[in-house]
């Protein structure tokens, strides 16, 4: 296979995904790409998203047609420079093999449950390399919600994404439920791990968590974060925790995304499904009354960000209707800030952009 | 985390973890240890499907309760055990035979907390086994789940999943009002699917979107769900997109999600495998018809077997239950309307 020719193929968004279809094309064959940018849409039967060119070049071939199932690592089209011929670029597609999807096994991301402090929490591993980043979810959030963003990292590096206490498949045993708590929680689990320090990326009370436990950090990627000021939209975080049926869930989730049409009937019921395990609402009403009682921030972290001698940047959605993108104003210089297009879940609805700032900081 | 369980390991992990979690359950029913006084395993056969099997070995013979074959008697029990403070979970093997206990289930159970101005609550789960296909004759195959869904007081599940049948059963079992839990004898090998191994529950009430679609609406129960999921499979390949909706519950009904459904796709296929005269496809149809009629682009059409006792030669049984065959035309009839 020529170095000079490029595969598109259909990624693999979360355990679950077999197959992606193809719902729109950006770019006809023959006009040219630019690394980055997006060149097809695809939807599986969870999630639909953008997929972007990794080369500059021309895009030769399209080979899954609008409206095509293919298996995950089937060849969607071809990008390859202008002066590449024809008859190689054919060739090209004729001998494609789709890899096999080995799910849980080599390569594929790997789930499993450690014991941190006592305490059951499941995590999921990527890729492998020198650098290992960290991702943490948000409060109702789970590993899940990384999809975007895990294979883009997990090319060059290990990347270990966790549920937290309450959540997804962890313990439903929160302990404190406050944010030091959790960030225990967090360290442990990197003992269990054997990471001694990792890049850590958190989102939302995630980027709280982390930014407690930015000891164990060799750079800091906060997301939305919870802990820079005292706002927060209190209205969703009742909303989320009162919603008991689909439609509920889904007119609460909706306040998440800039656009609320992003958020479908299986994401509701996978957040759903997770909030009906045991103990999981108790969990979750326990850590929203000790991080955000009333309505309110509990904690101000703000002065650990000067703190820190470590590289450092935030991430925030301009249209963030959950805690508002102002608490990213007044930090300290070393912090690079970058305001997206987005609402407070810029990495899935940017996932791309949020994939490679993350990157950029840990190199 | 979830693994892939069948519809059977799905219930017997649920019966396991909900009577470690309340030692107010117990279990009544014929077999449903099994093997009593016959050579080997005191459980060796734990119910005449295997679903109890294991119970009585954790769980002991004070809470796992093998009965004579005498059910007005046992599910008098069961009910009468509720009202005192006990949480029964009992099976009747078969809901072909329910009828000599019609009186405690119907006028009994069903009665208590109306009759007793809420003052009194009966937490027994009714277990039972329903369904055609399994060459049973006509005194074992029938769905019957119309008769008990007719009854105010009584909460009827149908789970088609596995993750259903454990999350509805965790439900069941810890609701204060009496529940008959209908397990549809083809679908504990067959049906498969993910199962959390954390214990959790399903509201009654809510129906279950199994696919989206934007054409039709095919409401389905048990069996029949994975039929009409085999249908909307060989239809898209027409350029027909069903959804189908799953109840899950019918008594409580989720009459929004269904209504809500034909809303959108202006056409509806019910399909049953029970008796078409009273059952559940009558029932939606009229709710539809009623509630829905100007949403509508065609006739309702029901899929349902003919007003007869399920055949026993094979091939009359087999043309009784509503085949996929049936369900895609009845699907294309109302897309040419």
């Amino acid at each position: 296979m020529s170095e000079r020719i490029h595969a598109i193929t259909v990624p693999k968004w979360g355990m679950a995904m077999d197959a992606g279809t193809v719902t729109g094309w950006h770019v006809a064959e023959g006009q040219s790409v630019a690394a980055g940018q997006d060149v097809l849409d695809v939807e599986s039967t969870k999630i639909a998203n953008a997929i972007e060119a990794k080369v500059d070049g021309t895009l030769r071939r399209i080979v899954g047609q609008v409206g095509d199932t293919l298996p995950v690592g089937g060849l969607l089209g071809v990008v390859a420079a202008p002066d590449v011929p024809d008859a190689e670029i054919d060739a090209f597609v004729a001998g494609f093999v789709v890899a096999p999807d080995d799910g849980e096994g080599e390569g594929g991301p790997r789930t499993r449950t450690v014991v941190a402090d006592g305490r059951a929490i499941r995590v999921q591993e990527t890729g492998a390399g020198e650098e290992t980043v960290v991702l943490v979810h948000g409060f109702g959030g789970d590993l899940n919600g990384w999809l975007f963003v895990q294979p883009a990292l997990a090319t060059t590096r290990r990347v270990v994404a966790l549920d937290l206490p309450g959540h997804g498949g962890s313990t439903m045993d929160v302990g404190g439920a406050g944010v030091a708590a959790l960030a225990r929680v967090l360290e442990a689990t990197l003992d269990a791990l054997g990471v001694e320090r990792a890049h850590l990326v958190g989102h939302s009370l995630g980027g709280a968590v982390c930014l407690v436990a930015a000891g164990r950090a060799s750079a800091l990627t906060l997301i939305a974060s919870a802990s820079l000021g005292p706002a927060i939209n209190g209205a969703y975080i009742e909303a989320f925790l009162a919603a008991e049926r689909r439609k509920e869930m889904a007119a609460a989730l909706g306040a998440l995304f800039a656009d609320p049409a992003l958020v479908t009937r299986p994401m509701a019921e996978d957040v759903l499904k997770a909030k009906r395990i045991d103990g999981a609402q108790a969990a979750l009403r326990a850590i929203a009354a000790a991080c955000f009682p009333a309505g309110r921030q509990a904690d101000d972290l703000r002065g650990r960000l000067a703190g820190l001698r470590i590289p450092a940047q935030l991430i925030w959605g301009l249209a963030d209707r959950v805690i508002p993108v102002a608490h990213a104003e007044g930090l300290p210089a070393a912090v690079a800030v970058h305001r997206l297009d987005a609402g407070h879940m810029p990495h899935m609805e940017r996932a791309a952009d949020v994939a490679r700032l993350i990157a950029a900081l840990g190199s | 985390m979830a693994r892939i369980l069948s519809y059977r390991q799905a219930l017997s992990e649920a019966f396991r973890q909900e009577m470690e979690r309340d030692p107010t359950i117990i279990m009544l029913g014929e077999d449903i240890a099994g093997g009593k006084g016959a050579p080997g395993d005191q459980d060796a056969w734990g119910g005449d499907m295997g679903i109890t099997k294991g119970l009585i070995g954790r769980f002991g013979e004070a809470r796992v309760i093998d009965t004579p074959i005498s059910e007005s008697a046992f599910i008098g029990a069961a009910v009468g055990a509720a009202t005192c403070g006990l949480r029964p979970v009992v099976e009747l093997m078969f809901v072909d035979f329910m009828g000599v206990c019609f009186d405690q289930i119907f006028n009994q159970a069903a009665k208590f907390r109306y009759m007793f101005g809420g003052k009194a609550r009966t937490p027994v789960v009714i277990r039972t086994q329903i369904g055609a296909g399994y060459r049973a004759a006509a005194q074992h195959s029938q769905c019957l789940y119309p008769l008990f869904t007719h009854i105010p007081g009584l909460k009827c599940v149908v789970p088609s999943t596995p993750y259903d049948a454990k999350g509805l059963f965790m439900t069941a079992v810890r609701d204060d009002d009496p529940v008959v839990f209908f397990e549809h004898k083809l679908l504990y090998d067959k049906a498969k699917g993910d199962v959390p191994e954390a214990p959790y529950t399903i509201p009654f009430g809510e129906a279950a979107i199994v696919r989206d679609g934007k054409d039709v609406t095919i409401v389905a129960l048990a069996r029949m769900v994975h039929f009409a999921q085999d249908v909307a499979t060989d239809l898209a390949k027409e350029g027909i997109d069903v959804e189908i909706v799953d109840p899950r519950t019918i008594s409580p009904l989720d009459e929004e999600t269904i209504l809500d459904s034909v809303a959108k796709t202006g056409r509806l296929v019910v399909v049953d495998e029970a008796y078409p005269r009273c059952g559940m496809a009558a029932d939606i149809a009229s709710l539809v018809a009623e509630h829905a009629f100007d949403d509508l682009k065609a006739p309702i059409r029901k899929v349902t077997p003919p007003h007869t006792p399920v055949p026993f030669a094979p091939e009359l049984e087999d043309a009784f239950i509503p085949s996929r065959a049936r369900i895609a035309d009845a699907v294309r009839s109302v897309m040419r309307a």
